[in-house]
Parts: C-alpha cells; structure tokens; sequence
C-alpha cells in the first residue's frame, strides 16, 4: 500500500497531535501489569542453576538431593528436553546447557518448589562435575589459529581454510575498486577502533509465569518483544502444537532488542509440565546481565582516503564481530549499514563472525550498526578535521541521496539524509561557543527497517467507540500510535478509540517488535482495517437509505451521500450507523492482515558538545541534538523519546558502559553498581529536531524511528571528546581512565 | 531475464559473478532460480537472505512481481532490534 497519491498534501487532524498516553495512569499509579506482577494458585518458584565457568565440559549433574528436599516440585536439566527441532537447537542450548557450559552464568538446571528460599536451597544441592577447559572472550583472541575451540564444524563454507573454528562466517559487500579510490585521496588514514560489549539495560528483568495442563495446554504470561515468536519457539522446543499455548505479553519495562529471543519461558514451562503445578520466574540483575543477550564487542580497521577538498574517494572496512557463545552476531549489518550515509565510488567492507566465551549476543537497537559508525564516523571526521574542513560540510559533500546506490547495493529512493545535515547545519547548536576543554563532535547514522507478519482487528462496539486489536507489546508508544491512526482514519476523536495488545489466541502471526516495524507496519495494517470497516459502515447506510453504496462517502465520522445526484439524506454517524447494526447484517469490523513490505530506510545526524575533565579524564555531556527523519510523526512526542532514548543509550555505551570480564572469564560488573548506565543526572536534556521526508511505503509517510538513534552517538561523542581531549580516541567506553591515559600519552 | 546483484563474498561462491541473470518474474522463481543456476549460493539461501527490488527489501513475499529492468539485489538476511 503507497503513499496515498494525492494531489494536496494530506491535512492531519488527529496524526501529529500530542495526546495523552493510553497507558501513562496505568504506569505512574502501578496499575499496569509487568512481567513479574502476574500470580496464580498453587504457584511454585522456578529458579536457575547457573555455571560458574566460563568454558566447562559437563561430566555429571546430580539432581537426586535437590529432588528429596521437601517443597521441591520439580527439578529439570537439558536431558528434560530430549531432542528438538533444528531451528530451535541454538536457542535450546542457550536456554539450558548440553555437554558443555559456554559462558559464566549458562544454565545447567533449574528447579520449581513452594518458596524462593527453598528453590535456592534446591539448587545449593544440585551437584556438577565440571571439566574446566580453556576459555577465549576477546573476539581478536578467538581469531587467532590457537585459541580454545567453542564448537567444531560450525564453521561457514565463506571462511577460508585454516582460520580457528571460532570464525564462522565471512561477508563482504561493497563495489567500485579500493585500490585505485586510494590513489586519487590526498591523504589516507588507516585506524583500528575497539568497541565493548553492552547491554540494552532494561529495567524490568525477564519475567514469567507457565501453566501446562494435564490436557497438554499451556499458558504463558510472559515480558516479550514478541510473544508469537515465544509460543512458537516455545512449542517447538516442548513438542506442542503452536494452537495450543496461549502467550499473553505483560505490560514491557524497556526491551531494545534484547527480548526478542527466549531465555526462561521454556524452562519455566517444563517446569510447570513437570509439577503440574503454574511455575513463575523472575530474573535478578545480575542473571540479566550475565545470561540474557547483550551485544557485540567489536574490533574494526577502516581505511578512507578523501582529498583536501572534502571528498571521500575510497572507503574500506574490515569488521570483527563477537557474538558470544554461537553463530549470529550482527556483524553483517555493521558490515552494510557503515558506509551508507555516503555516496561513494569505491567502497568495500568485509565481516567476520566469531564465537567466543560470553552469552549468546541478542538484538540491541540498530543492532551492528552503532560500531560500525562509530569507526567510520571517527575516521572521517579526523581527516575532515586534518585538512581544517568543516565536518558537517564534508558529511554533506558525500551524503546520499535519491538516486545513490548505496555501500550494500540497492539505489536509494527518496531519502533524508542530506536534511537533517542542512538542519543541523542551520541550528543554532551548530554555531554557540564552546569553551576551555571543550568540544563538539556531529556523526551521522544509517538504519534499514523492516516491516513482517502483521495482523489488526478492528472492532466498531454497538455504541459506536472502536477497539484495536493488534499483536505487538507496546514498547514505544504503539498503542497511542494505533489509536490515532484509527481515530484519523475513521474521523473520529482519539479518545473514542482504544487498542489492546492481543494474546496470540486472538490474532494470526504477528512478527516480533523488532526493525522499528511497529509503527509502520502495523499502522499500515490499522489503516487498512480502518478502511475495511469504513466501506461496510457506507454499506450499511447505503442499505438504509436505498442507494447504491458506491453513492456513499465517509467524511469527519461519519457516512454520506457522495453528492448531489446520490440523495438528500442527514450524515449518519458512526454511532448512528453502530446501534442499528444488529438490524442491518450484524456487528461490524475490520481486519487486515499482510505481510508489510516498503519500509523506508532512516537516518540521523547527531551533535554532541561534552566537556573533558584533563586531570582526571572525566566526560560531561553539555549540550546533545538530534535531527532525524522520521517520514511522518505520528505522536510526536513518542518519536522525540525515541531520539532521546537512543542518544541516552548510545551516550552510555561511549562514555562507561562495558561488560568486564577477568582473566578467569568471569564477569565482573554483573550489577548497576559497576555496570554503569546514564541516568537523568548524567545528561543534558536532549533536544531533537524531526525531519519528515515522507515514505512512500506508507500511506500517511511513516518511517519506523525506533533504532535509527542509537547509530551516530558513539561516534558524535567520540569526536566531541577527541576535540577537546586534543587527542583522537579510538577505543569505547572512554571511560575517565582511558581518556586520562590517552591525555598523558599524546601530552 | 532477471539481472541479480550478488554482495562480494556471495559471488564467490557463484563463480565469481557480481551479477548474474535468472528468469524471474517473482521473487519465489528469483530464488528457486538461483538455486538452480548456481548451487554455490544453496547455503546461503537456505540460511535465508533478504532481496532489495527497486529499492524496496522483502523477505519472503515470495509472488512479489519483478520484471525485467527491476534493481533486484540479494541481501544478507536482515534483523532488527
């Protein structure tokens, strides 16, 4: 479905505005139900025995002690599962370990008993013999011919032969000749950046609670991005006929891409076969961090060649990815998303997939993008900076524009890239002045979105108000945002619609929150059932009045004859035409159902002004703006989150976030205490500036918005930091130390 | 005939040819296509890939219509967060 294809520029009247949240009473009096708040009779406690190695064969599990104690209902370990289908085998592996434990806090068993305290006595009793073997975290470490071997003959038909079984893919994209872009650079820089490996850090933790009846029905109550893809993973994994567990997503306390996998829901549902009993989990902190998906760590060499006028002639960049413990990080979009702000001739990128020592990586916002840019944004703001041009010029010299075939192929449609350079160029953050170790850094961002499986049902009730049902938790506004496209839709007012997220009984299959899909995808699909439903509210009025219904028109809520020749009949209202509906062919809805195509892709361009502490190489954000296209802003406000929450993050991930591990492949900092994510009082308020180039995709223009703006901040504060520092940083986080360090040493 | 853009290290594994042509005129025949002409790509697409067509990527529409001057690039599948 298009752009509508209207001469005049669409006149919105509900879209644009800023109502209040549907969910906002809910969530500020602790009414709304998150993951944790469900109960039920008889419920038990199912907690997790985690490995205390980082790499281990498993010898033996002894559970019989931990079965004798009385309040335990049940106990499980891998063995329970016995074999499971092929998709689902990694995901198995991550949720309970097989004949080897692959990172410190891997599941190894689980028990279900009457209390919390007598389910961590249980799991006190459970005795492992452990086989501790040779361990690798660092992902240059796992390259390397002699490092210890997670797997064997996992290794991808793209790697060449003699590399550690650790790598297990490789991927180039790219066109145009390197070489020779070079040669026509005035200068060539060649730097290798570092990045951490970070969590999402969401505040509620992974939370369920699992009922499995003796009939071989289940039920889930579960905090998920996505709880078609839970009950389908989950009754893969438990041999279950997907029609017969019901998932229901709770109210969501932040997710960015960390729960659209499982990690509890299959166990504590085995535990609740097992017990016969319902079997609830909550994760602590400190199992978040150690056992759910955090992202890659990175380490990337990039080689730009650009000449003294600005223009980037080369751009190369060989990008190693960690994934943690299995195949499947997203070096693959770092390695297509790195160069795409820029229109170039010669551009080349090369990726490599590696396993090693830490948890299973999982989806973070944008995911893969961030580092890349982070290097490559560095790379080119240092040589803009040598050859004393102006870095937003340069961006703006070699941005991407319609027409432009990008770094990983596709010729670009319509983009907005190059306005929200000239709107950062013209605003007044671009031009204030900075003072004594201060800085300003800008980076731009690219992001792809997607659209998937979607389904709406719209419901007219019989006084006329209209539900929404749709198939996505609610993690950045959807419900707001559903409803006001149905509201606009219909010509009717925001507060006469309310959306509800469907359990997965009561919609078909819905793709999980991911892609920053939701509000485009499933707003397409509210539209269209809007729509459905429009079209029978003119039949039913056609029928009353004894005209033809193509005779009818719908108009501010409600129908009417399409002109003069159709009749001279008084508009009738949605509730009007509502309350005879029972006498008129019955209850009326709509319902689309489409697997959505035409996302638009998105970007951003970042500035960030910090200053550095020189004696102790402490960072303070002054001044953060963030400009993006957002296609068209359906709740303002909600997108301006979005770009304030991804600058937040990606502010965290520059400046402190790391996951630390000791030499014994231990984590370090499994806790908020060490693991240090921004809060309020860490950050400027975040301005934002919304560009709306239009998606053609989309009937009203929108482009997803939710991932996008987490792409350009490391690199817009590393630049920041490098000009105030004087010293170019190339290493993330640039926590105080490592900057003081970078300070003394380029003193 | 169909003219398909293949990302580097894919066209390896077809012979080296960062373009090759099928006869298509959906995206489930572009793939079946593939797979036919070229069985150095069966790994990567049973692995599972995305596909630009004129700018616009699709997973699995698999009568998505394309015709002959469409831009049809083959993707690494895409994911999102």
């Amino acid at each position: 479905m298009a752009l509508d294809d209207s001469k005049k520029p669409r006149v919105f009247k509900v879209v644009g505005t800023r109502p209040d949240r549907p969910d906002g009473i809910d969530k500020v009096t602790g009414r709304a139900r998150f993951g944790a708040d469900m109960v039920a009779p008889g419920m038990l406690t199912g907690r997790i025995l985690r490995s205390p190695h980082a790499h281990a064969r498993i010898k033996r599990i002894d559970t019989s002690k931990a079965e004798a104690l009385a309040g335990v209902k049940a106990v499980v370990t891998r063995a329970d599962f016995g074999t499971v289908p092929d998709h689902v085998a990694v995901i198995m592996e991550n949720c309970m370990a097989g004949e080897k434990a692959l990172y410190d806090g891997h599941a190894i068993a689980a028990v279900a008993a009457i209390s919390p305290a007598v389910a961590r006595q249980a799991l006190r009793l459970i005795e492992v013999d452990y086989e501790v073997l040779p361990h690798v975290t660092d992902v240059d470490e796992a390259m390397k011919p002699d490092a210890p071997v997670l797997h064997e003959g996992r290794q991808e038909e793209t790697v060449p032969p003699g590399m550690s079984q650790n790598v297990i893919a490789r991927a180039e994209f790219g066109h145009g000749d390197i070489e020779a872009g070079l040669a026509k650079a005035d200068r060539v820089l060649e730097r290798t950046y570092r990045t951490a490996a970070t969590h999402q850090g969401y505040i509620e933790p992974h939370a369920c609670l699992a009922t499995m009846g003796a009939d071989g029905q289940g039920d889930l109550w579960v905090c998920t991005q996505g709880h078609y893809m839970v009950r389908n993973t989950c009754a893969a994994i438990l041999g279950l006929e997907q029609g017969q567990l019901r998932v229901t997503a709770s109210e969501i306390g932040g997710g960015f891409g960390g729960k659209t996998t499982v990690f509890l829901e299959p166990v504590a549902l085995m535990l609740a076969r097992k017990s016969g009993r319902p079997v609830k989990m909550v994760m602590s902190r400190s199992e978040v961090l150690r056992a759910t998906g955090p992202t890659a760590s990175t380490s990337i060499d990039v080689k730009i060649g650009m000449t003294k006028e600005g223009r980037i002639t080369a751009g190369f960049a060989e990008l190693r990815y960690q994934g943690g413990a299995w195949p499947g990080s997203p070096v693959n979009m770092g390695a297509m998303s790195g160069f795409a702000p820029y229109d170039l001739e010669n551009v080349k990128t090369v990726g490599w997939d590696v396993v090693t020592n830490r948890p299973k990586a999982a989806a973070y916002r944008a995911p893969g993008a961030p580092m890349a840019a982070f290097a490559i944004e560095s790379a080119i703001d240092e040589l803009a900076r040598g050859f004393g041009l102006d870095p937003l010029a340069v961006r703006l010299m070699n941005a991407a524009d319609k027409g432009t075939k990008s770094s990983y192929g596709p010729t670009y449609p319509a983009i907005g890239l190059k306005a929200t350079l000239e709107a950062a160029k013209a605003h007044p953050h671009w031009t204030a002045p900075l003072g004594k170790h201060q800085g300003r850094g800008v980076a731009c961002g690219f992001w792809f979105n997607f659209g998937g499986d979607t389904c709406v049902s719209l419901n007219i009730t019989p006084d006329g108000t209209v539900t929404v049902s749709e198939g996505n938790p609610d993690i950045g506004g959807s419900r707001a945002s559903m409803t006001m496209m149905a509201a606009e839709e219909l010509g009717i007012p925001y507060d006469q619609v309310r959306t509800v997220i469907a359990d997965t009984g009561s919609l078909g299959q819905n793709e999980v929150t991911h892609g920053s899909r939701v509000t485009f995808a499933v707003g397409l699909a509210t539209i269209e059932a809007a729509r459905s439903a429009k079209r029978e509210m003119c039949r039913r009025a056609a029928k009353i009045w004894g005209i033809d219904e193509e005779a009818v028109d719908w108009e501010d809520g409600a129908a009417r004859p399409a002109g003069p020749n159709a009749g001279k009949f008084p508009p009738m209202t949605i509730k009007e035409i509502a309350a005879v509906a029972s006498k008129t062919g019955g209850p009326i809805a709509g319902h689309h159902e489409v697997t959505a195509q035409g996302a638009g892709v998105s970007f951003a361009t970042h500035m960030a002004d910090v200053e550095v502490d020189p004696e102790t190489g402490a960072t303070k954000i002054l001044r953060y703006t963030v400009f993006q296209d957002a296609g068209k802003a359906v709740h303002p406000s909600y997108v301006e989150g979005q770009f304030q929450g991804g600058a937040a993050q990606g502010i965290g991930w520059a400046l402190n976030e790391e996951y630390i591990y000791g030499e014994d492949g231990i984590l370090q900092n499994a806790g908020f205490l060490d693991y240090r994510i921004p809060v309020a009082s860490d950050l400027p308020m975040i301005d934002t500036v919304i560009l709306e180039i239009p998606n053609p995709g989309h009937p009203y223009g929108v482009r997803g918005v939710g991932e996008t703006s987490i792409v350009p901040p490391l690199a817009a504060v590393a630049n920041a930091v490098s000009a105030a520092a004087g010293v170019r940083m190339v290493q993330l986080p640039m926590s105080p130390p490592r900057v003081l360090a970078a300070i003394q040493a380029g003193g | 005939m169909v003219k398909v853009l293949l990302w580097g290290s894919l066209a390896d594994l077809a012979g080296g040819a960062r373009e090759v042509a099928v006869e298509a005129t959906t995206l489930r025949e572009l793939l079946d296509g593939l797979a036919r002409d070229h069985p150095g790509l069966r790994p990567e697409l049973s692995r599972g890939v995305s596909v630009s067509i004129d700018g616009r990527i699709y997973n699995d529409s698999w009568f998505t219509p394309i015709t002959p001057d469409s831009e049809v690039v083959l993707l690494k599948r895409l994911q999102g967060g």
